[in-house]
């Protein structure tokens, strides 16, 4: 298999720039299971992270962290210079500055796509309606969906449902994004075109972090990469090294098999 | 080779249409030709002694004495009574009062089936002022000048049609919240609804009815006199708030959890969310399990009989023992039961309305 030509982490220009994630020794039990064990990571603005790894390892319970999807126990997650507490209102506040895109789209299925997308900015950041379609509908066509503003998401496909999730997230103009296996329900056709819309977003400087089993994507896009097996995290390094010379044999074990099927 | 789009073509005749809906669902095979028959005979044998008695041998003029000679049904009795029917024994002199509620209440069904009309904010308003029109036209008022009618005089299907809107219209809030109580996180508000509603759903309404209008005086302090309508009204909204509330908690456990994370990660607050995601989605799921509800209501309330009210049933067995028209039971129960009929149907028509309105393709 050829590699393509990756710029080492060390060249870019990502160290100066501010951490707005950080996650420092985060434990979370469900129950008494142990679900994510001494979670160090820190991301700065404007990196691409891609995270994977076997399911049950943990991975999408450590992205719904983030935006408090999910509880942790023990250790600090500090977002965009906000420690995660019980605080409901910087939890709020926080989610506002963190969009979120589902394996299953989870659009609002009684709303029409264009009330899908505007209803965040409207009443979560009290935008007046006017502003909020002018800002949906500029969103809705960079991916791709503007005539279908009026339809019902049960009235698209699994791909334009997908697309309009991440524009509804983007409408309310976070400075994160979060992706959890954002292509994993789709069929091959449509995963194309999901994807190509991350990658604009990523082209654009977008903070991203994103769950996928789609290794190509992950080559193109990340800046750095996350490899996660029961609980912890196993690999965590720039994108070249990761594909060209993992140092864990479980990492090399897990790229061999999902590289070479 | 090269891929050909085959054009689209009709159906065979014989399959479809009215000729072929009868071949298929009343002729072939042979054992739907025996039910289509055995039916047929059922319905026959059933409707033929009804039509004898209430149409071909019945007396529709209006002198009461052949009333005990004639075979068939008297419609005599109801072509005198039925303003009774309708209003009790509401004075004679203000039974055109009743008349302006149900005209307002009419109108508005009217202006809300025209398009235009039907999502303004004028005619939301005038929805919201409708229940104080119809109390002021049927009860009166001393400070607005127009005579009090004491609900003691209330009866008949009017009485019937008070108490079930009233229960609908209060439970109905009143159990959303019952139900949002009971799947909240919060330990002592989710206790006091469960407490709430297996305590009213584990009584029979007759009970609760007894209890409004024989116990409860007895904590008010002497002297303090609770209008026996009113007694009823609060006994029927929260028997059914607790029925109408677990309904709708089996809408909110039918949503998927990412409707609410996907709420959450938009930054929306617990109001926003249950308001604009949850709710309605969850009581669209539940319109009929919910007008199912509505239309017990509107039956039981014959119930309220027992703690003296004289609503429509009570007008059949008050109407029944009047000496001119001693008897006629038959006639006084076909006659309650079509308007029973008529507005349950109604409902359930409005119901499979809504749902068809609301299907977004899901």
């Amino acid at each position: 298999m050829s590699m393509p030509e990756v710029k080492p982490l060390e060249e870019r220009p990502l160290d100066k720039r501010p951490v707005v994630i950080e996650m420092k020794g985060l434990n979370k039990w469900y129950d008494k299971f142990h679900v994510l064990k001494d979670i160090d990571i820190q991301v700065r603005q404007g990196e691409k992270v891609v995270i994977c790894g076997p399911s049950g390892s943990g991975k999408s319970t450590m992205i719904r962290t983030i935006n408090r999807l999910e509880e942790h126990q023990t250790g600090h997650l500090i977002v965009d210079g906000t420690e995660m507490t019980d605080d409901v209102k910087n939890i709020e506040l926080i989610r506002r500055e963190v969009g979120m895109v589902f394996q299953q789209f989870n659009l609002f299925p009684h709303l029409s796509i264009l009330d899908n997308v505007t209803i965040a900015p409207i009443w979560v950041r009290k935008m007046p309606r006017k502003q909020a379609e002018e800002i949906a509908m500029t969103y809705l066509e960079r991916v791709g969906i503007s005539e279908q503003a009026r339809k019902f998401p049960g009235q698209l496909s699994g791909g334009q449902q997908q697309r309009v999730a991440i524009a509804r997230a983007l409408t309310m103009q976070p400075k994160i994004m979060l992706f959890d296996e954002p292509t994993s329900a789709l069929d091959p056709e449509m995963i194309k075109e999901v994807l190509d819309v991350m990658r604009e977003l990523a082209d654009q400087g977008m903070t991203m972090m994103c769950v996928t089993h789609e290794m190509g994507f992950a080559r193109e896009v990340a800046d750095t990469m996350v490899f996660m097996d029961q609980g912890q995290i196993v690999e965590y390094a720039g994108c070249n090294d990761f594909f060209n010379n993992p140092r864990e044999e479980r990492c090399k074990a897990f790229l061999d098999q999902i590289l070479n099927h | 080779m090269s891929f050909q789009v085959i054009e689209d073509r009709h159906p065979p005749v014989t399959k479809t249409g009215v000729l072929g809906w009868i071949r298929s669902n009343l002729l072939f095979p042979w054992y739907n030709f025996v039910l289509t028959l055995v039916s047929s005979w059922i319905i026959w044998s059933i409707g033929k002694p009804f039509i004898q008695w209430a149409v071909i041998d019945a007396y529709f003029g209006t002198k009461s004495e052949v009333c005990s000679t004639t075979s068939g049904a008297c419609w005599a009795f109801i072509r005198d009574m039925w303003p009774v029917f309708m209003v009790g024994v509401y004075p004679e002199d203000l039974r055109w009062r009743p008349l302006i509620g149900l005209v307002i209440v009419l109108a508005l069904v009217a202006l809300t089936c025209i398009k235009q009309f039907r999502s303004t904010r004028w005619l939301r308003f005038l929805w919201l002022l409708s229940p104080v029109a119809v109390f002021l036209s049927i009860g009166g008022s001393e400070t607005l000048g127009i005579e009090v009618v004491s609900t003691d005089y209330w009866g008949g299907l009017m009485l019937t049609l008070v108490l079930s809107a009233v229960a609908m219209i209060f439970a109905f809030p009143l159990s959303v919240l019952l139900a949002l109580g009971r799947t909240s996180n919060l330990p002592v508000i989710r206790a006091t609804c469960v407490a709430w509603i297996e305590l009213i759903r584990g009584v029979p309404l007759i009970t609760i009815l007894f209890m409004a209008s024989v116990v409860l005086p007895l904590f008010l302090p002497a002297g303090t006199e609770l209008d026996k309508v009113l007694r009823a009204m609060v006994g029927i909204t929260m028997f059914f708030s607790a029925y109408l509330a677990e309904n709708i908690r089996g809408g909110l456990q039918g949503l998927e959890a990412g409707q609410y994370e996907a709420a959450d990660a938009l930054g929306m607050s617990y109001w926003q969310k249950t308001l604009l995601i949850i709710l309605p989605q969850a009581l669209r799921i539940v319109i009929p399990p919910m007008v199912n509800n509505f239309i017990g209501i509107l039956k039981d309330t014959s119930l309220v009989g027992i703690v003296g009210l004289v609503d429509l049933l009570q007008i059949a067995f008050a109407t029944t023992s009047s000496p001119e028209w001693f008897g006629l039971l038959e006639e006084a129960y076909v006659f309650i039961a079509f308007w029973y009929w008529v507005l349950c149907y109604s409902l359930s028509r409005y119901s499979q309305h809504l749902e068809n309105k609301m299907d977004t393709g899901r």
